[in-house]
């Protein structure tokens, strides 16, 4: 993905019809070896981004599907399809649920599901985040500074804002 | 509408969200907000709250389909997210500090003239063979992806990368502030100012608005905007369909997209309009 629109890996694309190199930022002139090497590398990249997103991914679903699977349990006169439980009353302003850390902690010690949801959309907001994180990563290992420095940036930014927010 | 009602229906709308979202690079927000307000009247604090939730949900599932295809630009993104994390940094604490309605009427009136441009030029991509902007050149920002639906390898260069940076610094604003809009933004900003092509430009706005999205995220949850019995359906439902949308983006022609693309953009725009004008 990012990987292979690196100026390493795909020679040709810096290069002009005429053949000539383009006026670009960089250079760098690799073997075919290496340029197979470096593909491999590439691919292995791609291969550990896209386990992370899946695993995340599906990780966050199964806890909320089992936040809400307990929060049902719990309350069981929410579960029937017709009845006097309005769903108004659980998502009007005066309804409680954790907005804080410590709020989460104290919810999940007591099994509520709505700590158990909140956990679960809590690591689905962190998957961006671990993208950009794998980013920096690979693109370190690319010897592709300019770009590391760019997703470091962004990386920076994104975990200030959570510390700016007072969590 | 007892709670399981409200649960399992929000989750099959959220299915479309989900889709049309990770189609037009816009996430699901889009549907999201307005089948929150109106169909359930739900407090727009927190639909806006499940909004954020939603283009994440979009993202991160768009993403997971996208990896092998090279339809993401991730270079370009990441270049991009520079001025767009900071843009909704500062908009989280500006919020305080703008009249609301004021910026909804200001960008319904932006978005409104871009879905006008995009409708103009909605038979090809404007592809570049050379590029003479230096910062792109720079980070080398260009790419090529494989086309399914034409049915052969597309080479692009970026141009327009101030422009791009100012236009993303501006959506990130408007996401902290507005919660939506951040994608209607981005794509006009990477098909029309920087050349990408259009297929390119929504599945990267798919992969930026997630990272946007975590950026005001953190303020959202303290807020009390995130709540668990909204986002659960939502966060489920959007990831399914984002999936799914994602896979079939290959096989849709760039003109129907941006068509589609169009008519979504209409619709917000006049969301805001109203918002703005007759609140």
């Amino acid at each position: 993905m990012m990987t292979r629109q690196s100026p390493g890996p795909d020679p040709q694309k810096n290069v002009t019809p005429e053949g000539d190199l383009q006026v670009s930022g960089r250079h760098r002139n690799l073997s075919p070896a290496q340029v197979a090497a470096m593909e491999e590398k590439i691919r292995k990249i791609e291969f550990a981004i896209s386990l992370v997103l899946r695993v995340g991914v599906i990780l966050s679903v199964s806890v909320i599907a089992i936040g809400l699977g307990v929060m049902f349990y719990h309350h069981g006169d929410y579960t029937s399809i017709t009845g006097h439980a309005s769903y108004k009353t659980l998502t009007s302003r005066s309804t409680p649920f954790p907005h804080s850390l410590g709020q989460l902690r104290r919810s999940l010690v007591h099994g509520d599901g709505r700590g158990i949801v909140v956990l679960g959309v809590f690591l689905l907001i962190l998957t961006p985040i671990l993208r950009v994180a794998v980013g920096v990563v690979s693109f370190f290992y690319e010897k592709d500074v300019p770009m590391a420095l760019v997703t470091l940036f962004v990386l920076v930014v994104l975990i200030a804002s959570f510390f700016l927010a007072g969590l | 509408m007892t709670p399981l009602d409200f649960v399992v229906s929000l989750a099959l709308i959220s299915v479309a969200a989900g889709v049309l979202g990770s189609l037009v690079g816009l996430g699901g927000g889009v549907v999201i907000v307005p089948v929150l307000t109106i169909f359930y009247g739900v407090n727009i604090r927190l639909a806006i709250g499940a909004s954020i939730v939603s283009v994440i949900a979009t993202s991160s599932g768009a993403a997971a389909a996208y990896v092998r295809e090279r339809m993401t630009n991730l270079r370009a993104g990441m270049f991009l997210e520079v001025a767009t994390t900071t843009g909704a940094l500062s908009g989280a604490y500006l919020a305080t500090l703008l009249p609301e309605r004021f910026l909804f009427a200001f960008f319904g009136v932006v978005l409104a003239y871009s879905s006008v441009i995009t409708y103009r030029k909605r038979h090809e991509d404007q592809l570049l063979a050379v590029s003479n902007d230096r910062i792109a050149n720079y980070f080398n920002l260009h790419g090529s992806y494989y086309d399914e639906a034409e049915g052969r390898e597309i080479t692009y260069k970026v141009s327009g990368t101030k422009l791009g940076l100012v236009l993303m610094y501006i959506a990130g604003l408007v996401s902290a502030l507005l919660g939506i809009g951040s994608g209607a933004l981005k794509v006009p900003a990477m098909d029309g100012a920087m050349h990408l092509p259009m297929k390119v430009s929504t599945a990267t706005s798919n992969f930026m608005i997630g990272v946007t999205a975590a950026a005001s995220a953190g303020v959202y949850f303290i807020r009390g905007q995130i709540d668990p019995i909204i986002a659960a359906p939502v966060a489920a439902g959007v990831l399914l369909g984002a999936t799914f949308g994602a896979r079939v983006l290959g096989r849709i022609t760039s003109r129907t997209i941006r068509l589609l693309f169009v008519g979504v953009l209409v619709v917000i725009s006049l969301e805001m309009l109203q918002k703005g004008l007759f609140p």
